[in-house]
């Protein structure tokens, strides 16, 4: 479904600023898988969710969706099926828009958009049908501006917004990390609820390694612009937190604790 | 008074271009000064040959389209900075102006203008004519209220909210930026013509200086009237240049001549982008803002909220 092939990306290069974010990542994702990505701060897990959503151009590498090429695709015509949630609960939603402005917005990914009415009432009962899923009681607030609601109720609208409209790929980029533990919990939840019901094939970069392990069927650990550990369903099930610390040691052949990997 | 009102609801068709590139876009666009004279230019010109006046008109506004896309292309094809996109065609645009007019002024005395044409139905100056421009301007609000609830109407709102939440849904912001300075300037040439038709002649120079008049329409009326919907907030644009035009009025008639016009216009925007930053107005802004998220916060009163919101 997702391919990743040789890809490198350096920003300023030949600067004394010069930084090797991406160093040949190769990433193969089936249908349906749900890979969770660790790494340090500046190990490129965010540099490789921008490449494959078309923010970043590479330097070198193909990136396939679903056996088409994009590498050269712009974002916004890749964004016809890719998913995405961002770190900044402000970040996926309109903020002057109501609620269903926005979810007629997400709605319309991947279709024409015309002068049709963006909201109509059949929309608006799917809309509210959709949002109840999030047991937040949004709706019944579909004509409150999206600006009004909390972080954690704004991230649970943009994770519904991203994945309602079927994208082929889902991108989360550490979408828990700006909230509170009770709502990156429930954000959670709802992310392994939307992702198993739609069977979406999703990377979700975290910085939570125990999250990392629960969630998802497959685990990847990125460091210095390289995937150096990928494990899959069963093996990642029986793993603990130490055991992923240990073998990255291994792998790296250094010293390190929780605590340097999640700085 | 009424001379006031009624240039008002004719200046409140440029304003509404105003707010969909400054408040809807978030782009403020000084294509407008060019724009405007291209429109009234073009229609005169046309007017004087002898072409209707309502065709003239779409004319205009075509003319002022065909502006807002270069200035359009330039922004987003050329990356150059919005304020200096529109600057850029602006001043281009006076050359071709003057191009299109042939000399500085042209006159629409004795012509088939729109206003002459409601002359002979018996509607000149005063409260029936100011009844016409009220029917006209409220139609273009009407659409531009249809136009902005529409799915492109939707994604043109959120590139000016929200750019890379939009990108993220499959939309071209470069294109709906386009859409934007295009209508805009649709508008404000349109405008142009209708404010020829009205003083009976074009002159090079009647658009400078004009975005001012827009963005002060549009910043005194939704200081007042508020933007919470888009019903709201074009009715206030509307009504804020209505509001502009008294105080125009008020300050002629204080003694300032209208060589202290411009003057005045800066002073007006200065003050209306001041005052809600101050004292008794900042606290009336802020209640209303803690009066719309208090229920939202409380989940007991969520239905309330829900209708309070629902300002459609």
């Amino acid at each position: 479904m997702l391919h990743v092939d040789g890809v490198h990306k350096t920003f300023f290069p030949n600067t004394v600023n010069e930084r090797r974010a991406l160093r040949g990542i190769d990433l193969y994702l089936d249908h349906g898988e749900f890979v969770t990505v660790i790494g340090s701060n500046g190990a490129g897990k965010s540099t490789m969710l921008n490449a494959i959503a078309g923010k970043v151009a590479p330097d070198e590498g193909r990136i396939w969706i679903d056996d088409a090429e994009v590498t050269k695709q712009r974002d916004h015509v890749r964004a016809k099926v890719v998913g995405r949630v961002f770190q900044n609960p402000m970040a996926g939603t309109s903020p002057d828009l109501t609620i269903e402005q926005n979810m007629a917005l997400a709605y319309k990914r991947g279709h024409t958009r015309g002068l049709g009415r963006g909201v109509t009432k059949d929309k608006k009962e799917f809309f509210a049908e959709e949002l109840t899923k999030l047991e937040l009681g949004l709706e019944d607030r579909l004509t409150a501006k999206a600006g009004l609601l909390s972080g954690g109720q704004r991230q649970a609208l943009s994770l519904l917004m991203a994945t309602f409209s079927h994208p082929k790929i889902l991108l989360l980029d550490e979408h828990t990390a700006a909230l509170d533990p009770q709502r990156a919990d429930l954000v959670t939840r709802l992310t392994e609820k939307v992702v198993a019901e739609q069977n979406l094939t999703t990377l979700m970069v975290t910085h939570n390694m125990a999250q990392a392990l629960q969630v998802g069927t497959r685990l990847i650990m990125m460091h210095e612009g390289e995937v150096i550990l990928d494990i899959g369903h069963e093996e990642k099930q029986a793993m603990s937190v130490d055991d992923l610390l240990a073998e990255f040691s291994r792998i790296k052949g250094a010293q390190l604790d929780d605590r340097t990997l999640l700085q | 008074m009424l001379i006031a009102v009624e240039l008002g609801l004719i200046y409140a068709v440029m304003a509404l271009g105003v707010y969909l590139t400054f408040r809807v876009l978030d782009l403020p666009d000084l294509t407008v000064d060019g724009s405007f004279t291209t429109g009234a230019a073009t229609a005169a010109v046309l007017i004087v040959g002898g072409t209707p006046a309502p065709l003239a008109m779409v004319a205009a506004f075509l003319a002022g389209s065909v502006a807002g896309l270069v200035t359009g292309l330039l922004h987003t094809k050329g990356n150059i900075n919005g304020l200096l996109a529109g600057i850029l065609t602006m001043i281009g645009l006076y050359s071709i102006n003057l191009r299109i007019l042939g000399q500085a002024n042209v006159s629409l005395l004795g012509e088939d203008t729109m206003f002459q044409a409601l002359r002979v139905m018996g509607i000149s100056r005063g409260p029936l004519l100011i009844g016409v421009l009220v029917i006209m301007v409220v139609v273009i609000k009407v659409i531009i209220d249809w136009f902005l609830a529409t799915d492109v109407g939707l994604a043109l709102q959120a590139t000016g909210d929200n750019e890379e939440m939009i990108r993220s849904f499959g939309v071209s912001t470069d294109r709906m930026k386009m859409v934007g300075l295009v209508l805009s300037n649709g508008l404000v040439a349109l405008c142009g013509s209708l404010v020829a038709q009205y003083q009976g002649f074009a002159d090079i120079g009647m658009g400078v200086g004009l975005i001012l008049v827009g963005l002060a329409s549009v910043i005194v009326g939704q200081a007042i009237f508020g933007t919470r919907t888009t019903f709201v907030a074009t009715g206030a644009v509307v009504i804020g240049a209505v509001i502009y035009r008294a105080a125009i009025q008020i300050a002629l008639q204080v003694g300032l001549t209208p060589n202290d016009m411009k003057l005045i216009s800066a002073i007006l925007v200065v003050i209306a982008l001041l005052v809600p930053q101050w004292g008794v107005f900042r606290r009336s802004r802020r209640r209303r803002v803690r009066a719309s998220s208090t229920p939202a916060a409380n989940p007991t009163t969520r239905s309330a909220a829900g209708d309070s919101a629902s300002g459609r």
